[in-house]
């Protein structure tokens, strides 16, 4: 894979990808590439097809045409509850916990994909399973610590603050260990203060865990403080790729979110 | 412009987040560990209480709690489906049919030991649920609810077949021998049925306990919260439904191999919907999702109606409904909520003493 090419292969790469449902082209031959460690945002206004990239990525959605390759292979024959083992992480825009669990519980079932067990051995609760569990709980211990969900590691989920929340969701998805971590809108909901710790938190994510990141995001501020790369979306076509720089600049991208002239 | 509405949204979490999370944390630990212990104690005395019944109780009174036993091995089943993974069942009288009719058939036609029609009477019923649970897996809620429904009202109905008549002796029904204490014990017949219940009710018991606390466990907890999110974080959604289905009938087909032995007399009258609904009610009244409810839900279907019966020979359906109706009224969340909702408050008084 290496070969000739001077820059390394990307880690994950979307060609050419066409969505249609019914007669609406919600994706229309969407193609870019995230390298590995890069943050790359994915913006555009409602509607532009964000969501659906994104459910094409974690497989809940499959392309008409196109194809998605992660460190070189397609995803496209992979059912979404593969898509962990595969490398690809995700967290949900509404935040979708296990409500009736503990934060901690929840963690652990992120770490389902990065461990086996079977219902054999699980009742009898053999020493092979006991060992995994043991392992389990220090990646989890160490979740919670990193995310500092320490005070309420062993509540139920349900009825913390949204923001305590995202945090559990971020530390459920980086317990299977991800190759690459998709945040669909993650500072939604969240006040300014929490904002720039998200910032702080998803750039610590990149340099100490070595997780490369896919952000969609509504927050101007969040993605172009953070991003090495941002993709524009709109009306499902992709409208410009670049630094934050380069794509505040852009006028197509100007035009998308201002309204433009009509053409 | 979404970016300043959600912004108030926002921090009214965040200090939300500081404040609450604090107030409810401090007081976790303690009371945990007190409740821990509360619950461990109440279980050996049960298991004392459980040990000594059958050398104070008339043999009568030993089959009902050895009844109850097998009831309560069978809604554990159920709460392994219903409780911990969120599927619906009505149909389980049938699993427990089919358990029974296999342990009868085997004993009767074939003269194998009533001990080693147990694990074959679960096996089948294993892979008869999870052949189940395969189609179930388009259903859900009351859909899936009334496919469990047509199970239970057919299955009764295929052990009457001519086809099958030569193994089920279709309504006849199978007499099945009582078996004695084994090793020279000296235990009466009743009173071995009920340690062997009791043996296997515990094992069943320590199982589920396992299967919960473990990943598969947490993985049949997801499922049930949120089927997408477990999806997405490598569950496998369908295998998981169906295994669950699996060893949910697995549970329940031993109780109805034990509950043949027990009874020693089988046909397919024994398993009329009513059965279903029994293990549903045992299910509901000893709190969904909580294990040890299911010794309490045996107790209630196997006891209630015989107090009601006792209220009133001739309304007896009529008050087992009335008392059904108050439990739920009084305690909806079935004993396990109100257990749960007494263990706080007791947590709650110590902390402001």
């Amino acid at each position: 894979m290496q070969a000739n090419t001077t820059s390394a292969p990307p880690q994950l790469a979307v060609h050419d990808v066409i969505v249609r449902f019914g007669g609406i082209v919600a994706l229309d031959g969407i193609a870019f590439e995230l390298h590995k460690g890069q943050i790359l945002g994915l913006i555009g206004p409602n509607g532009a097809g964000k969501t659906t990239l994104f459910n094409c990525l974690s497989r809940l959605y499959t392309p008409a045409s196109g194809d998605i390759l992660y460190d070189g292979t397609s995803v496209l024959s992979k059912r979404p509850h593969e898509m962990p083992a595969v490398g690809i992480g995700r967290s949900f825009q509404n935040v979708a916990l296990f409500q009736r669990m503990t934060v901690r519980d929840n963690i652990r079932v992120g770490a389902h994909a990065a461990s086996r067990s079977d219902f054999f051995s699980d009742a009898l609760h053999l020493p092979w399973v006991r060992r995994q569990e043991a392992e389990v709980d220090a990646t989890v211990s160490e979740l919670i610590d990193y995310l500092d969900l320490g005070d309420v590691a062993d509540l139920p989920v349900d009825g913390l603050p949204f923001g305590t929340r995202k945090r559990v969701e971020i530390a459920r998805a980086l317990a299977a260990k991800p190759g690459v971590l998709l945040l669909d809108e993650p500072a939604g909901g969240l006040n300014h203060d929490e904002v720039g710790e998200l910032g702080r938190l998803i750039r610590s994510i990149r340099d100490d865990r070595g997780v490369t990141v896919l952000l969609v995001e509504h927050h101007m501020g969040l993605v172009m403080s953070i991003s090495d790369k941002v993709v524009v979306l709109s009306f499902g076509r992709k409208i410009a790729e670049g630094t934050p720089a380069e794509v505040q600049q852009n006028p197509d991208v100007i035009a998308a979110y201002l309204g433009g002239p009509a053409e | 412009m979404s970016v300043n509405t959600t912004t108030t949204d926002g921090s009214q979490a965040a200090t939300g987040s500081a404040g609450s999370v604090k107030a409810v944390s401090l007081p976790k630990p303690a009371a945990a560990s007190s409740n821990a212990k509360i619950m461990r104690t109440a279980g050996i005395v049960l298991l004392i209480m459980g040990l000594a019944a059958p050398f104070m109780a008339g043999n009568f009174l030993i089959f009902q709690l050895t009844m109850m036993l097998i009831y309560g091995i069978a809604i554990l089943g159920l709460n392994i489906l219903t409780g911990i993974n969120g599927q619906f069942s009505l149909g389980h009288g049938a699993f427990y049919a089919v358990g029974a009719y296999t342990a009868a058939i085997m004993m009767d036609q074939f003269g194998v030991g009533y001990l080693w029609t147990l694990p074959v009477a679960g096996i089948i019923c294993f892979i008869v649920g999870f052949l189940f649970g395969l189609p179930a897996l388009r259903l859900e809620g009351v859909y899936l609810a009334l496919a469990t429904f047509a199970l239970a009202v057919v299955t009764p109905q295929l052990f009457k077949l001519s086809p099958f008549e030569h193994w089920t002796s279709g309504v006849m029904g199978i007499v099945i021998s009582k078996p004695e204490a084994p090793f020279g014990l000296p235990l009466n017949p009743d009173q071995w049925l009920y340690f062997l219940t009791l043996a296997i009710g515990l094992l069943a018991y320590v199982c589920a306990r396992n299967l919960v606390a473990s990943r598969t466990g947490r993985a049949l907890m997801a499922i049930r919260d949120n089927p997408i999110a477990a999806g997405s974080m490598g569950v496998n959604t369908a295998l998981f439904k169906s295994l669950a289905f699996g060893v949910s009938a697995l549970y329940t087909g031993v109780a109805g191999a034990l509950g043949a032995i027990v009874v020693q007399y089988i046909s397919p009258d024994s398993f009329t919907f009513t059965l279903s609904v029994a293990l549903v009610v045992g299910l509901v009244v000893g709190g969904v999702g909580w294990l040890p409810g299911a010794l309490f839900g045996g107790a209630f279907i196997m006891f209630v109606p015989n107090i009601a019966e006792e209220l009133s020979k001739g309304l007896s359906g009529a008050v087992y409904g009335a008392i059904m109706i108050l439990m739920m009224y009084a305690i909806p969340t079935g004993l396990g909520g109100l257990l749960k909702a007494a263990l706080t408050a007791l947590s709650k008084r110590s902390k402001t003493r």
